[in-house]
């Protein structure tokens, strides 16, 4: 194992003390050590975690958490399996919010910038609060692209929610009860199916296949021997 | 000593390293290498499976207990069902929603069961992209040739070139459904070079490739109003005299009720066994990836293939604590980053293939050239600031956002400071043995995605899962449909579960588990 070299040893105070904090999940009080993930902290606390955890790694929204830090009123979002807990802080998970989802088929939308308004005809009555945007944990101006999504500019939404991970945070705070991260994802996928270019080198492979134009070096692959095989794939760098 | 006085050493020898180049390792070094440190050498780490249809074959000790454990269901279980289908799939990652989506498009009725949410999975992950050999210079052939170098010359040729013959069509339905990849100013797939590939073929969606498609793909199955059981954890597979797949049993994780759902065909996409923490390692998979499919499979008689051997993703963080195990994309490697030792020195071509690059870095760290943090975790350092030094600041935030948010949320900005590394449990190279209809030797059982075993080989190359997913999950959704209309639902027994109990009780009833585990057991018993 490791040779003792005391020389490239990290320093990490949270995990040397193993400080213990104080935090309310939802709204009682346990100790857990300061630094831990929230997710962490439940298990911690000897919670058994089904809903509220997915990938563990910030990408799968399932984890939307609310909390409060010490003595101060406001109340903000996360995702809890990304942030740490501290002395203080007050925890609840967020429940699946019951959002409406327009269906659709994406592939035979008609006109999807106008059928936008039929879709979601709550979109358009955005009140500018701004609160959406306040409770992203990705940190996406939610508002404006709402504002976009409406105004016809389907490329800049779908480039600004790139990093929504659907946790529907942005959601029960709407006074105007839309569901910005929906409108999004029809809006991304609207510019993806409808007005981004189609890209012509990938119908010339998909012809090149169907018209066999790898038929001879497969032949030629497929009937090696083992070691010949080997051989050839040595070759290519 | 502090990280930022550790991390000078990176800052000083980087115009030195950029002088530099390492070739990648000739193949007999390569295989000393891997043998001398890869976790899939640790022979203390492995043991035979004692029965079953993996009698004798090794595998890790973790994975075998689970597959000789017991059924929770009881022999005298009711097994009226309380919903009808053609087509069950289990798992609702990529494999899953692809499975689903094409058996519905097929005309089959669909139910999708899932453990924990719809998408919640590996597949939402995935960082890196999506191996698709679409370039001029490229090829289906070399697509196959680089994935058959990469997985130890171990594939199955056959599952492996239906897969990267499908793989440019797969890309077409993606982009029909509104996935937006990324396009080169002529309004082609830009593609990027993957860690062991010849050509760049890593199709990309910035570097949220998996969250990009699941968004897409649960929102299909969701406007086409797939049938769904969300948090229903299938525990056993039902099957008729002659041992075909009719159904399967689910414990709902709400209530703890069963429920039980016959099928025509049953489609496991359950994904990987990380959660398991093979050999004590940390992990980038998601909650729920602990292994049920093999489970279920193997107590229904399905041979498994190369499950001895395992991925390990080469970049893992260990600092801060908040994200140990969580990746980082190789997605950096592949744009030019360093690996860096204590010593301030590279030690392997970054892009040469996982298996090398992750024994490469166990052997800095247990040579003592690593950094060790206080809790006892070690690592190497990842040059990530020298992508802002050669394509110019912002380079790292322009490409790599999701990874920058992460490490901004603990007060790291890794376009200024190196992150520090060590490979971590990614991937199940193995798994159920399918044919090229993605079936398994038990009829009307199909398995798709990271929990069917062959088309890897030994060693997964970057960015061949996401096909793998979509490829092998349409067509075992696809033949599951085709065969739906032709054929009766099949009784509803278990007698595979009798003959594996009597194998079980002939070897001593060893292993003393129930499985599958459904859940990793994080929650502190005091």
């Amino acid at each position: 194992m490791a040779q003792e070299d005391k020389e490239n040893v990290i320093d990490q105070p949270e995990v040397i003390r193993h400080k213990m904090v104080t935090i309310e999940i939802a709204g009682k009080k346990y100790e857990v050590p300061e630094g831990i993930t929230i997710i962490k902290a439940l298990w911690y606390s000897g919670q058994e975690v089904v809903r509220g955890a997915g990938c563990l790694g910030g990408f799968c929204g399932a984890c939307a958490a609310y909390y409060r830090t010490k003595d101060d009123p406001k109340v903000r979002t996360c995702l809890a399996c990304q942030m740490a807990v501290q002395d203080g802080m007050s925890i609840t998970m967020m429940p699946p919010f019951p959002a409406r989802k327009a269906t659709y088929d994406i592939q035979t939308l008609d006109n999807p910038k106008q059928d936008l308004f039929n879709l979601y005809p709550e979109a358009p009555l955005c009140r500018n609060c701004n609160a959406c945007t306040e409770a992203c944990p990705q940190q996406i101006d939610v508002r404006e692209g709402v504002w976009k999504a409406v105004f016809g500019d389907f490329k800049s939404v779908s480039e600004m929610f790139m990093d929504c991970v659907m946790c529907g945070m942005c959601t029960p705070v709407c006074i105007a009860d839309i569901a910005p991260n929906l409108v999004a994802l029809y809006v991304s996928r609207a510019e993806g199916a409808h007005f981004t270019e189609k890209p012509l080198g990938l119908d010339t492979r998909i012809k090149e296949i169907q018209d066999g134009r790898f038929n001879d070096e497969w032949a030629k692959i497929l009937t090696m021997t083992e070691k010949e095989l080997a051989d050839h794939c040595a070759k290519v760098k | 000593m502090d990280v930022h006085a550790l991390q000078q050493i990176v800052h000083r020898t980087r115009d030195a390293r950029r002088k530099q180049t390492i070739p990648k390792l000739p193949p007999a070094e390569r295989d000393q290498l891997i043998h001398k440190y890869h976790p899939d050498y640790r022979a203390s780490a492995y043991r035979p499976i004692r029965f079953g249809p993996n009698a004798d074959d090794k595998t890790v000790v973790e994975l075998a207990t689970l597959l000789e454990g017991d059924s929770p269901i009881a022999d005298g279980f009711d097994l009226t069902p309380d919903y009808q289908t053609d087509v069950l799939v289990v798992g609702g990652g990529g494999a899953g929603c692809a499975a689903a989506l094409h058996a519905h498009g097929a005309g089959a009725k669909v139910i999708l069961a899932t453990k924990l949410r719809l998408g919640d999975s590996n597949s939402v992950m995935a960082q890196g992209g999506m191996q698709i050999s679409v370039a001029p210079e490229d090829s289906p052939v070399t697509h196959f040739v680089d994935t058959l170098k990469g997985g130890h010359m171990q594939n199955d040729h056959q599952l492996l070139k239906v897969m990267v013959e499908e793989g440019p069509s797969i890309a077409k339905w993606l982009l029909s459904l509104g996935v937006l990849f990324d396009r080169d100013g002529d309004g082609n797939l830009h593609v990027k070079k993957g860690g062991g590939s010849s050509k760049p073929r890593l199709l990309t969606c910035s570097d949220y490739t998996g969250l990009e498609i699941m968004r897409v793909l649960k929102d299909e199955v969701l406007n086409q109003k797939i049938q769904l059981l969300e948090f229903c954890s299938a525990v056993e597979l039902t099957s008729d005299e002659e041992g075909n797949c009719t159904g399967a049993i689910f414990k709902d994780l709400d209530n703890h009720r069963h429920v039980v759902v016959a099928a025509k065909s049953v489609i496991l996409a359950t994904g990987g066994i990380g959660r398991l923490h093979i050999q004590g390692f940390p992990t980038s998979n998601h909650y729920g990836a602990t292994g049920d499919g093999l489970c279920l499979a193997y107590r229904m008689g399905a041979k498994l293939m190369h499950i001895d051997t395992f991925q390990y993703h080469p970049s893992g963080a260990v600092y801060p604590e908040q994200l140990i195990g969580a990746l980082v994309t190789e997605g950096i490697r592949s744009e030019g980053g360093h690996l860096v030792n204590a010593k301030g020195e590279r030690f392997v071509n970054e892009l040469d293939t996982r298996d090398v690059v992750s024994s490469s870095i166990i052997r800095e760290c247990e040579e003592g050239r690593g950094i060790r943090t206080m809790s006892g975790r070690i690592g190497v350092w990842l040059d990530t600031p020298l992508l802002d030094a050669e394509q110019g600041p912002g380079t790292v935030e322009k490409h790599f956002p999701a990874m920058m948010m992460q490490f901004e949320r603990f007060g790291i900005d890794i376009s200024k400071d190196p992150v520090l590394i060590y490979p971590t449990l990614h991937y199940q190279n193995g798994g159920v043995k399918i044919n090229t209809d993605s079936e398994t030797n038990v009829k009307n059982l199909f398995v798709a995605g990271e929990a069917s075993g062959g088309l890897h080989g030994r060693n997964r190359l970057m960015g061949n899962s996401l096909l793998d997913l979509m490829v092998y999950g349409k067509r075992s959704g696809l033949t599951a449909a085709s065969r739906a209309g032709a054929m009766k639902q099949g009784k509803l027994t278990l007698m595979h579960l009798q003959r594996f109990r009597t194998d079980a009780k002939m070897h001593g009833n060893l292993s003393g588990v129930t499985s599958p585990m459904i859940l990793p057991a994080y929650t502190r018993k005091e």
